[in-house]
């Protein structure tokens, strides 16, 4: 199997390289040609200056920010993959499940994110809770999907060869989940992120979210942009190991899509 | 004492008649077809011997005794070859012997041996989406035969291939069937196919299905190789004018209107 060469990647990235240059070209020009203050509107340069000048701080604040990203998504993940396994096994648990964690999924972010910081304090885990419950509902609904797209061939067949309903799950089931666990991962990784700047900026000791929050109440948005640059960053550079996870787990789906 | 005999099998399934009195049987080493028209009941007969689905009335006896729970006799190939699209050709293969609680390593070691004579040899790493669906065919037969069971069922193997990729298998499965006289019921549209590979055949009729006529193949083989000889083609016709003919059974044949020739693609199917 051939791998990419350097000028294939440069070749794929350059659409994305071009828009997001455009984007940051435009914001520039518009904040040279408008004289429009700092204070208001900083430039792409002054943001990145800023960063650069800030560095140890931001970066203190950053990794609070993926400790509960990371721990919360771990969390999630974990429970998501236990009441999967529980709900394939024990179809009616689904339909005493799903419509409580619907419902955990309308609570707006806004107000249980105070209350869950009142409730358990300013420490890591009423964000890792936050994290956990909004990216919980998409990973279980992923996994369960998952679960029932297995071809029923290949159910029949395991069937035929005298396999249990253990056997089926782990060679058939499980397996067959893999995209659709994947595609939930892309997603809620993002999430993840929000939701850990959102708890943080609720009340906390240190993160990107109380990082924020500060910045604006001193009325120094070059902070508040230069610490969402680093937000975005930071879900980039997950999602991107999300993708790669997938490309290792999943070998044979490189193969299927070299063919034509 | 039959292999496999299946006595005045009858099922209902959610009210409608399916099987109304089935019987065969499949001696050892014999190569028997089951032909008949579309849902006229032979995926419940296979449910019958492999998924754990009771008659109403009659009973299946294995070696004289009777199909119980946990017994398996059977090694099942479905319609689609059902490999999995994560496991490398060689894990698909091994797969009944692992279920079977064989350790992958052994079971490795048992099939390698067979890849070449199913023309495998040098794609045991591959996975399934890199091969022709020839192959894959091939590789779910070998996933079959490496479970040793006494009988295969073969639910239309090669239904999905095209015409000429099928031929290929047909004369590939009759010459590997005529040095190991591997025991097998074989399910099939293909009236040619049948001929071609049965040591006997039994005709279904529409659901609820009964047997309508049984035919024993008395041909030399191999068939394919040299073009099938003139009474083989007779026989293909006699089955077809029984699985067609108006006469031989009025209730059970395609409603077809005259006055509606457009039914009879659909009926025919």
């Amino acid at each position: 199997m051939p791998k990419p060469t350097m000028r294939e990647r440069v070749t794929r990235a350059l659409p994305a390289i071009l828009s997001v240059g455009t984007l940051i070209a435009l914001w520039q020009i518009h904040v040279s040609l408008s004289g429009i203050p700092p204070s208001v509107l900083p430039s792409p340069g002054r943001v990145a200056g800023q960063l650069a000048a800030n560095r140890q701080v931001i970066w203190a604040n950053t990794v609070p920010t993926i400790q509960a990203t990371l721990l919360g998504f771990a969390v999630s993940l974990g429970a998501a993959f236990a009441f999967s396994v529980l709900i394939d096994f024990a179809r009616p648990l689904r339909r005493a499940l799903f419509p409580v964690f619907i419902i955990s999924q309308t609570l707006p972010l806004v107000a249980i994110a105070p209350l869950v910081v009142l409730w358990f304090g300013f420490g890591l885990g009423p964000k890792i809770a936050l994290v956990a419950l909004v990216t919980f509902f998409p990973m279980l609904v992923a996994l369960v999907d998952g679960y029932e797209a297995t071809e029923p061939e290949i159910e029949q067949l395991l069937a035929t060869m005298g396999a249990s309903r253990a056997t089926i799950f782990r060679r058939a089931r499980l397996p067959s989940a893999l995209p659709f666990f994947f595609a939930g991962l892309r997603i809620s990784i993002t999430y993840a992120v929000v939701a850990a700047i959102f708890a943080e900026y609720a009340g906390a000791a240190r993160g990107l979210g109380i990082y924020i929050l500060n910045a604006k109440n001193n009325f120094r948005p070059d902070l508040v942009l230069a610490a969402v640059f680093v937000s975005a960053a930071l879900t980039l550079v997950l999602f991107a190991t999300t993708v790669l996870l997938q490309h290792l787990s999943m070998p044979w789906r490189q193969v299927e899509e070299q063919r034509p | 004492m039959s292999l496999l005999d299946i006595r005045d099998a009858a099922v209902r399934l959610g009210g409608t008649a399916v099987l109304d009195g089935v019987s065969l049987h499949v001696e050892r080493g014999e190569f028997v077809s089951i032909l008949g028209p579309s849902g006229a009941g032979k995926s419940t007969l296979f449910r019958l011997m492999t998924g754990g689905l009771a008659p109403d009335r009659g009973e299946i006896l294995v070696s004289g005794r009777p199909l119980a729970a946990g017994n398996r006799p059977f090694a099942f190939m479905p319609q689609r070859d059902a490999l999995m699209p994560w496991r490398r050709i060689i894990d698909n293969v091994t797969l009944g012997l692992e279920v079977q609680g064989l350790p992958r390593r052994e079971a490795r070691a048992r099939v390698a041996p067979l890849f070449a004579q199913f023309g495998l040899d040098g794609f045991e790493r591959h996975w399934p989406a890199q091969l022709s669906g020839g192959m894959r065919q091939r590789a779910a037969l070998l996933r079959t035969v490496v479970q040793q069971r006494p009988v295969m069922l073969l639910d239309e193997p090669f239904g999905a291939l095209d015409a000429l990729t099928r031929a290929g298998m047909q004369r590939w499965v009759e010459a590997r069937w005529q040095d190991h006289r591997w025991t097998t019921l074989l399910v099939t549209h293909d009236v040619r196919e049948a001929v071609s590979l049965s040591d006997r055949i039994y005709v279904l009729s529409r659901r609820p299905a009964r047997v309508l006529a049984e035919f024993a193949v008395p041909l030399g083989r191999p068939r394919l190789a040299h073009g099938l000889p003139a009474a083989a083609l007779a026989l293909e016709t006699e089955i077809l004018n029984t699985l067609l003919d108006p006469q031989g059974d009025k209730d059970e044949m395609p409603r077809i209107r005259p006055d509606r020739p457009d039914r009879r693609a659909t009926a025919c199917r």
